[in-house]
């Protein structure tokens, strides 16, 4: 069936909330208003306002409640509007949510989802575009997806629900829009591994969420060149799939890593050092990397695009390895 | 809320400006939703169309000297605080020649030079920031107000229930300015306020309040006056809350599925700028050929700034980096 992300999502909550009555959705403007990105539009009226429950604005109050009711054996699915208003609940994310297992010696799980968006490109400046995610990844305890495809908006859910410990999922804000098919039977997907969305022999582009289509736009460019890219999409940024990072480059010998994250300290460079730790000896040129630049995202268009990583630098820095630079 | 009527009529002189005020932001926004139409202006764009009447009484109650802390709905905060249309529209356009270089647009409007601190797009993240400013203020010796300009939406937040608590405790010169225009995006204050009456939420934090029709300049003027005055005394803060109706969508993204139509039709009945000119002319301080004047010289600005942002130019991309830190690489210099 043709579909687009937002509907995948959508279809994905639906159908948590319709399986699990322990199941609610919560967060601003979820309900009426339909979801800020208009994901969750009609699921108040298919569910009703106690398990789909518009908030105040108190981010921290309402994601420390999701972690609360996680405790207590509810399946909670928080969605937080966007990562730059996580910056309110990260407390409660981080020194709970992470946490809440370890302290406690084993005896208490929180079994919570975390929906937010992410990620730049629709100008609206330096308070809304950030994407740090790569941050979360950094804290044992939570688990970090980033659904890059329609297949995995509307299969991870699902998964992560089933998952006993915290999971943050990251929705590119602009990818709600992206159409494409999705089988009938769609269900749903793992939330272990990473896949290779297109083979390649010659170097190998890691990308994620957002940067998949450029880093998969690069690889085309690249291969009206002679140059096979193999695109390998992360999916799960935390526990990272490292087999998967160093098999791919194994093959290929070559990688370039693409992340919206800023380049210092970021998801990259934690990639990066793996393939340094885990596959030194069969690189050819040292890993490269495609970040946004060290500056919070601008308004304007034209300052915002040549901030963030764009397929035509993801190529270049790939024709730089095979030596066609 | 103050007694409907307890504002005198205004001198002439004086409500023509309130008048002229009002019609400035108006025009100019109308304008801005239709840059936004023809992708002119990008990004968000929150109108404040329907809520004049505050932004221009409490404008009228500050000093050069005091200190604005705004929201991302802040044109007209930034107009009547006198950043010039065209550095305005500028930067709604993203010109290098707009009031934060083009790089903040819509949202973050600042101007530094006439205090106006932007701007803030994060809901309530402007309220420990006017904190700030005035405990400055405090420790300099410095008679001077910060106010501080937010939505209902960000009394839930705890940095609305921190920084009344913080000034208050320390005595601080903030006006605390709610625009109470009964939604936060599409949830009604009912929905997400247990108390509604906010003088209440104040008196928890022992913080002077008092609540106004936000739909009559004269009565927010007045208001904002008091709550000025006993604030710029070195009383501590003072919660002002103008009850108020946003006419147009929370931005260019909302289908308004949360709010009936009718409900927006009934508070346009009671618009602001009509409001004013009813009350003017019924005491015959208004002449058609006022508003006429009034109006023209709103387009000519309008226009001047639209014509100033489309000749300007686009900042280029070598100075990508600029102004992120003091120095173009951030590096710390020798011990001073
Ligand atoms: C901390 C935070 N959470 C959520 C948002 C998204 N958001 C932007 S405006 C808005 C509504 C705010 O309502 P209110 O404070 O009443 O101001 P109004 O828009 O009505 O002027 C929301 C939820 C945000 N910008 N910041
Ligand atoms: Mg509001």
């Amino acid at each position: 069936m043709r579909t687009t992300y937002r509907e995948a999502v959508r279809m994905a909550l639906r159908e948590a909330l319709a399986r699990d009555p322990r199941v609610f959705l919560m967060g601003e403007d979820v309900g009426r208003y339909g979801g800020t990105y208009a994901v969750s539009r009609g699921l108040l009226e298919e569910f009703g306002p106690e398990r789909v429950r518009d908030t105040p604005l108190s981010e921290s109050t309402f994601v420390g409640a999701g972690i609360g009711a996680a405790m207590a054996g509810m399946r909670p699915i928080v969605e937080v509007m966007t990562v730059n208003f996580s910056l309110l609940c990260l407390d409660q994310i981080v020194n709970n949510a992470a946490l809440l297992r370890h302290m406690s010696g084993g005896q208490v799980a929180v079994p919570l989802v975390i929906r937010m968006a992410t990620g730049a490109g629709r100008q609206v400046a330096a308070q809304h575009s950030h994407s740090l995610e790569g941050w979360y990844a950094h804290i044992p305890g939570i688990k970090v997806v980033a659904p890059a495809t329609i297949e995995d908006a509307r299969g991870m859910l699902a998964a992560a629900l089933a998952d006993p410990d915290p999971v943050l999922v990251f929705e590119h804000a602009a990818l709600y829009g992206l159409e494409g098919e999705l089988a009938e039977d769609a269900g749903p997907v793992d939330i272990a591994r990473a896949a290779v969305r297109r083979p390649g022999r010659d170097v190998s582009l890691v990308a994620y969420g957002g940067t998949l289509g450029k880093a998969l736009a690069a690889a085309e460019a690249l291969a009206r060149e002679g140059v096979e890219a193999e695109v390998l999409d992360l999916r799960v940024l935390r526990p990272l799939d490292v087999e998967a990072i160093l098999a791919s480059v194994r093959r290929t010998r070559r990688a370039v890593v693409v992340d919206e994250g800023w380049r210092t300290g970021s998801l990259s460079a934690e990639v990066s050092a793996r393939i340094m730790e885990g596959a030194f000896y069969d690189l050819d040129a040292p890993v490269a990397r495609v970040c946004s630049a060290e500056v919070p995202i601008p308004y304007p268009r034209h300052l915002e695009e040549a901030a963030l990583p764009q397929p035509e630098a993801i190529a270049a820095a790939a024709r730089r390895l095979v030596g066609h630079g | 809320m103050s007694e409907p009527g307890t504002a005198a009529v205004p001198s002439r002189e004086h409500g023509l400006a309130l008048l002229s005020d009002m019609l400035r932001i108006r025009r100019l926004e109308e304008r801005c939703a239709e840059l936004y139409g023809q992708g002119k202006i990008r990004g968000f764009l929150h109108l404040y169309i329907g809520e004049e009447a505050v932004a221009t009484g409490a404008m009228r109650a500050l000093r050069p000297e005091d200190a604005i802390v705004a929201t991302y709905r802040e044109h007209g905060h930034a107009l009547l605080r006198g950043v010039p249309a065209a550095a305005l529209m500028a930067e709604m356009f993203g010109k290098a020649t707009g009031c934060s270089r083009g790089r903040g647009g819509s949202m973050h409007l600042f101007d530094a030079g006439r205090r106006f601190y932007g701007g803030n797009a994060i809901v309530a993240g402007g309220l420990p920031l006017a904190v700030g400013l005035a405990l400055a203020d405090r420790l300099r010796d410095e008679r001077r107000v910060t106010a501080c300009f937010f939505g209902d939406g960000a009394l839930a937040e705890g940095e609305f229930h921190e920084s009344l608590n913080l000034a208050a405790l320390w005595r601080l010169p903030v006006l605390f300015l709610c625009e109470n225009n009964l939604y936060a995006m599409g949830t009604a204050i009912e929905r997400h306020q247990a108390q509604l009456d906010l003088t209440l939420k104040a008196r928890g934090y022992a913080t002077a309040a008092e609540s106004v029709d936000g739909m009559d300049v004269l009565a927010v003027e007045a208001a904002a006056r008091r709550a000025a005055e006993y604030v710029r005394a070195g009383e501590g803060p003072f919660l002002l809350e103008a009850k108020t109706y946003r006419f147009r969508a929370h931005s260019a993204y909302d289908p308004e599925l949360y709010r009936p139509k009718e409900e927006v039709e009934r508070w346009k009945q009671r618009d602001p700028i009509p409001a004013l000119e009813a009350t003017l002319r019924a005491a015959g301080l208004l002449a058609d050929e006022d508003v006429a004047g009034i109006e023209r010289e709103a387009a000519r600005e309008v226009e001047e700034a639209v014509a100033f942002a489309e000749a300007s130019p686009w900042e280029p991309v070598e100075d990508l980096l600029r102004d992120v830190y003091a120095t173009p690489e951030g590096r710390g210099g020798g011990a001073p």
